[in-house]
Parts: structure tokens; C-alpha cells; sequence
């Protein structure tokens, strides 16, 4: 049996490392804890999955403070999927990062490097685990915050105005968040996500309410980077150091993802927020324009950072149509493609920054000719670029595979169509960089560049194996994800049931709490 | 009339956040939109605080012959959402001095030009 202290050990571990590997201040000793660390809330993310698809929700509450006062974390099926994809490619990038901050990052600033990393994770897995709302913005918040200095760490002056763009853009989404929840708040008196979920549907038709739902949605949607809101995200990912776009790139917009999910089928209720208000359609909407937009712009790029960048906009765009179709199969194809998007996106970003690592530079110039050069970093490249085609025998088509399944049950077929038409775009950006490795000649004075060390092609290649194994076995990916989501709709359909048997009996509405 | 004045408090948010944003928005000058910022955060801490209040309800101290107290909880919240905010604006005062180190200036029409020309 689990011991239930170990619920608050993925946000607990990091949080506390982070001012000891400051203390540290050793770059090579910073690095071995905080990965040493990170490897540690991966063990315990993977304990806390298997307990939660065997024993069910697990519910820890905070200084012996019993829900719904005291701070709830609540882990089930939905999270700790999350939660094991973060902390592992969090524990990967370390691992990456060593030789690639040294090259890209002060000797000086090693060490805040690695602090901010952790902070980064602590914040990341308390947004994951915490049940309850208010939490849920602070831990926003202190992984925000600690993402806007690892992004201001680059080499390269550009990286400054991004990060203040993206701290811009960050705090507003996340006060739009603060102020949505002060809304739901302020109709229900109460901040526990279960708790809130079965008070707000006595005021579904409440204009305080659904004004908080629209101030959640657009706050959690800048976080996430969604279509005409994701301006912050092309310019940090590129011009931020390489371990650091590759670490943000599969985490962080894929926590907001989830943060997504959670207010809508949690809390709100999928009925409500698709049908009622109307959302599904302009969710779709947004998530199709994101997705052909995004990949758009990514085969016009000529700084492969920025291709990365923006293609990631268009895979944010593949998770959100999932959700946005309404079935249990569509909210099974976003999670599963958290998790996918994650493994091929960190692999591709840890290739580029490899490149840039021997070549001093991201330019698709710089590729010409690698695939000879760096015969295994290339190699990485392309089989994590085949994914995020969506070629058969890699994750990506697993994705692609139950995004289109889920837009024919519910009878999309323009869905279905434009989600394959996007997969050509992505050919078109992809391929152009594998024409370039593999197709052209490299200048003469890049002839002497010899393959990346072996510390960055490990992390790369567990990655790129990782690609392929659960492009093939796909399992664990499955079984996670569909229990995740069978659980999101269950808790929308019970609370469904109790009103309607509330609503019998005379029960119409609670107390309010503010005049 | 009265819809005015009896949400006067929420008028002011309102005022406060428009206000606010609107400086994020349009101002060119780094700092200027870091203020706007702040005013922006500072009226969702008094949404939080005026939601707070109960009519009537004294202070939240507990004290002899009083028995409606208005709700702590909005002002405890809030309590950590300020400190958020003057974390937010010190990490945005120490990038606007860094870029200022960088680029020399802190318009943001002007760094963009210098960027074009590299």
C-alpha cells in the first residue's frame, strides 16, 4: 500500500532542492542533485500512476486540514498521467543540459540555471496535483515566473524582450485566471475543485458564473497558447537557451492543457461549456485555424528554433480539437497527445540544440550536410520528425489515429479531413530540414564537425526509443489516457444524475456567500 | 442610479482594470507598461476584498457582543495574490534593466528596429 504522504512529494522534492542546488553553486554538483531530484519525482510519479490506475483517486489533505477547508491534493488517473510525462522529460533535459547550458549560459549563472529549473517542476507538478483553484493559480504563477528567467538566460539579446513579452502575456492570462476564480468564488463561497463542481450547477444560468467560466477559458487559453493568443510563444521558445525551449516546449503549455481540461470537465462540466455556452464550436474553430496557421508559418521559417516554435502552436491545436469534440475518444486523443507531443517535441529540440552545440547556430544553412556529419543527431531528428508527420510505427500516429476516429463518431468528416490536410503541412517543414541534412552539400568550412557528445545523444536517443516503443506498444499510452477520460466524463454524468435526483426532492440552491 | 451606487466599489474595479489594461496595451515605454501591469493586478486584489465584505459584519476579530463578521478569506488569498504580483514586478523591473543594459533604450518601437538591423 502507498503511503499517502507520497502525494505531496512530486511538488514537495523540488521545492525544496531548489535553493540547495543554489547553494551549491558548483555548476557539475547543481546539475548532479538537481537531476538526482528530478529522477527521484519521476520514480514517485510512476508509483503514484500505478497506484491511481489500480486503487482509484488518491485524496491527501494538507496540513491534516480536511477538504473543503484545508488545501486538497487530489491525484487521479488524469494527473498523474501528466504528471509522469513532465517529470520525466524534466529529468531527461537535466540530464541534456549539462553540456548544452555550458555552451549557451554563463558559468556564473550555472547554478540559478538549475534553481530555476526546479522551481519550474515544483511549480509545474503543484498545478498538477493540487485540487484545489485558488492553489492552482499560485502554482501558476511560481512556475511562470520561474519560466520567464530561464527563458531571459540565453546568450543572445532577443531573448530579453521575448521573456518580457511572455511575462506580459503570462500575467495577464494568469489574472484573468485570479479573476475568474474570485467570480466562482464569489456564487459558491468555496475553492475545492469537487466541491465547486457540485455547487455550480445550481447556478448554471448565473451571469457571475459564466462570466468567471469566460475569464477562466481566456486566461488558461494564453497560458496554453492557443490560437490568436499564442504570440508569446513563437519568439521565447526560439530565442531561449536550448535545454530550456526543449524542458518548456513539452511541459509547460501541455500543464496548461490540462489545467484546461480539469475546469472544463471537472468543474464546469462538459455539458454546460460545449453545449450550453457554446464554447465546442469556438474551441474547434480556433484549434483548426491554430493548427493550419501554425504549421503555416513553421515552413517559412529559416531558424529551425522558430519551425519548432511555431509547429508547436499547431500541435496545441491538435490537443485542443480533441477536447473540443465531445467524446470520451476525442478527450482520450488530447491526452494521449500531451504525452506524444511531449516525447517527439523534446527529442526535436534537443537535436536542434545538439546542432547548435557544434555549429554555433540554428540556421537551416547550418544544416546542410549534417545528415553526414552527425549521422545519429540527424537520425534523432528524423524519426522525431516522422512523428510529428504522424508516419505509422511512431507515437505521432497514434495521436493523429484517435483524433480522427474521434471526429467520425461524432460524424466530422471536415474534421477528420483537415486534421490529415494539417499532417501535409507538417511534411512541408519537416522535410525541408531533412532535405537540407540529408540532400545537400555542407559548406567547406563546416567539414570538420564531428557528432554531439555522448551525455546529449543519450537523453535524445531514450526519447527517440521512446518514439517508437509506444508508437508500437501502445498500452500504456491507452490505458492511461482512457481511464483518464472514461473519469472526466463519469465525474460530468454523476453530478449530472445527483441534480436531477437534488432537484426532486426540493433542493434548488445554497446559500450565497457575499451581499 | 442606484445600480451605480450600490456596486460603486465594482465600478472602480472595472475603472481600474480597463485603465490598466488598457496602459499594457497601448504604452511603448517598458516600465509604463509594467505600472500598467500593477493596476491591472491591484483591482482584481479589490474585486477579492469587496467581495469580502458582509453588510453589516464587523472586522473578522473575534470580540464579545458581536456575532456577524465579514468573510477573512478573500483578504487571506489576496494576501498571497499581492505578493505574486510584486514578484511578477520585480522579475519584469530586472528584465526592463537588463534589456535597458542590452539595447540602451526601454521604447519598445526602438529596441525592435535595432533587432532588424542585426
Amino acid at each position: 500500500m502507498l503511503d499517502l504522504h507520497l502525494t505531496a512529494f512530486p511538488i514537495l522534492l523540488p521545492l525544496i532542492a531548489a535553493p540547495i542546488a543554489l547553494i551549491l553553486g558548483r555548476s557539475i554538483l547543481s546539475w548532479g542533485f538537481a537531476t538526482f531530484v528530478s529522477g527521484w519525482a519521476f520514480f514517485v510519479a510512476c508509483q503514484l500512476l500505478i497506484a491511481t490506475l489500480s486503487d482509484g483517486v488518491l485524496s491527501y489533505a494538507v496540513g491534516g486540514w480536511e477538504p473543503p477547508w484545508g488545501i486538497e491534493l487530489r491525484i487521479d488517473a488524469a494527473n498523474a498521467f501528466v504528471l509522469l510525462v513532465v517529470s520525466a522529460i524534466s529529468t531527461l533535459v537535466l540530464l541534456y543540459s549539462k553540456l548544452s547550458i555550458e555552451k549557451e549560459i554563463h558559468e556564473s549563472k550555472h547554478s540559478l540555471y538549475y534553481t530555476a529549473h526546479l522551481l519550474c517542476l515544483a511549480g509545474l507538478s503543484g498545478i498538477l496535483v493540487t485540487g484545489d483553484a485558488f492553489n492552482l493559480f499560485v502554482f501558476l504563477e511560481i512556475s511562470s515566473l520561474a519560466t520567464y528567467t530561464l527563458v531571459s538566460l540565453a546568450p543572445d539579446r532577443r531573448c530579453l524582450t521575448a521573456a518580457f513579452r511572455y511575462l506580459v502575456m503570462g500575467t495577464i492570462g494568469a489574472t484573468f485566471i485570479l479573476i475568474g476564480v474570485g467570480m466562482l468564488y464569489m456564487k459558491t463561497g468555496t475553492l475545492n475543485m469537487l466541491d465547486l463542481a457540485e455547487r455550480i450547477h445550481f447556478y448554471e444560468s448565473s451571469r457571475t458564473i459564466n462570466t468567471g467560466l469566460a475569464f477562466i477559458m481566456v486566461g488558461v487559453s494564453i497560458k496554453l497558447a492557443l490560437f490568436p493568443l499564442h504570440m508569446w510563444l513563437p519568439p521565447a521558445y526560439t530565442h531561449a537557451p536550448s535545454a530550456v525551449s526543449a524542458f518548456l516546449a513539452s511541459t509547460a503549455t501541455k500543464v496548461a492543457v490540462y489545467v484546461m481540461i480539469r475546469f472544463i470537465f471537472t468543474i464546469f462540466g462538459a455539458d454546460h461549456v460545449f453545449n450550453e455556452m457554446g464554447m465546442g464550436t469556438i474551441l474547434m474553430v480556433l484549434a483548426i485555424v491554430a493548427i493550419f496557421k501554425g504549421s503555416y508559418m513553421a515552413t517559412v521559417q529559416s531558424n529551425i528554433k522558430s519551425v519548432l516554435a511555431h509547429s508547436s502552436v499547431a500541435q496545441i491545436g491538435y490537443m485542443i480539437l480533441g477536447i473540443s469534440l465531445m467524446n470520451v475518444t476525442g478527450l482520450m486523443a488530447g491526452l494521449i497527445h500531451i504525452f506524444n507531443h511531449a516525447l517527439m517535441k523534446g527529442a526535436l529540440f534537443m537535436a536542434v540544440g545538439a546542432v547548435f552545440y557544434r555549429m554555433g547556430s540554428v540556421d537551416i544553412k547550418a544544416f546542410r550536410g549534417l545528415g553526414k556529419q552527425m549521422p545519429l543527431t540527424m537520425a534523432a531528428f528524423t524519426i522525431a520528425g516522422l512523428s510529428i508527420i504522424g508516419v505509422p510505427l511512431t507515437v505521432g500516429f497514434i495521436s493523429k489515429w484517435y483524433l480522427v476516429m474521434a471526429a467520425l463518431e461524432q460524424n466530422h468528416w471536415v474534421i477528420a479531413a483537415l486534421v490529415l490536410a494539417g499532417s501535409l503541412l507538417a511534411v512541408v517543414y519537416i522535410g525541408r530540414i531533412l532535405e537540407a541534412a540529408y540532400f545537400q552539400e555542407a559548406d567547406q568550412s563546416n567539414k570538420d564537425i564531428k557528432e554531439a557528445p555522448l551525455l546529449m545523444l543519450i537523453p535524445m536517443w531514450i526519447l527517440v526509443l521512446a518514439n517508437i516503443y509506444f508508437g508500437i506498444d501502445t498500452s500504456l499510452t491507452t490505458e492511461a489516457a482512457g481511464s483518464a477520460s472514461e473519469l472526466l466524463f463519469q465525474n460530468t454524468s454523476d453530478i449530472a444524475v445527483l441534480i436531477e435526483s437534488l432537484h426532486g426532492i426540493g433542493v434548488t440552491s445554497t446559500q450565497e456567500v457575499s451581499p | 442610479m442606484n445600480f451605480i451606487l450600490d456596486y460603486y466599489n465594482y465600478w472602480i474595479v472595472v475603472f481600474l482594470m480597463m485603465s490598466g489594461f488598457y496602459i499594457v496595451i497601448s504604452a511603448n515605454n517598458l516600465v509604463k507598461k509594467i505600472v500598467g501591469l500593477n493596476i491591472f493586478q491591484t483591482s482584481v486584489f479589490m474585486l477579492y476584498i469587496s467581495m469580502g465584505k458582509v453588510s453589516g459584519g464587523s472586522a473578522p476579530i473575534v470580540a464579545e457582543g458581536i456575532t456577524q463578521y465579514s468573510n477573512p478569506l478573500p483578504h487571506v488569498l489576496i494576501l498571497t495574490a499581492i505578493v505574486v504580483g510584486v514578484a511578477t514586478t520585480a522579475v519584469g523591473l530586472s528584465l526592463v534593466v537588463r534589456i535597458k543594459r542590452a539595447y540602451g533604450t526601454v521604447e519598445e518601437n526602438e529596441f525592435e528596429n535595432k533587432d532588424d538591423a542585426i
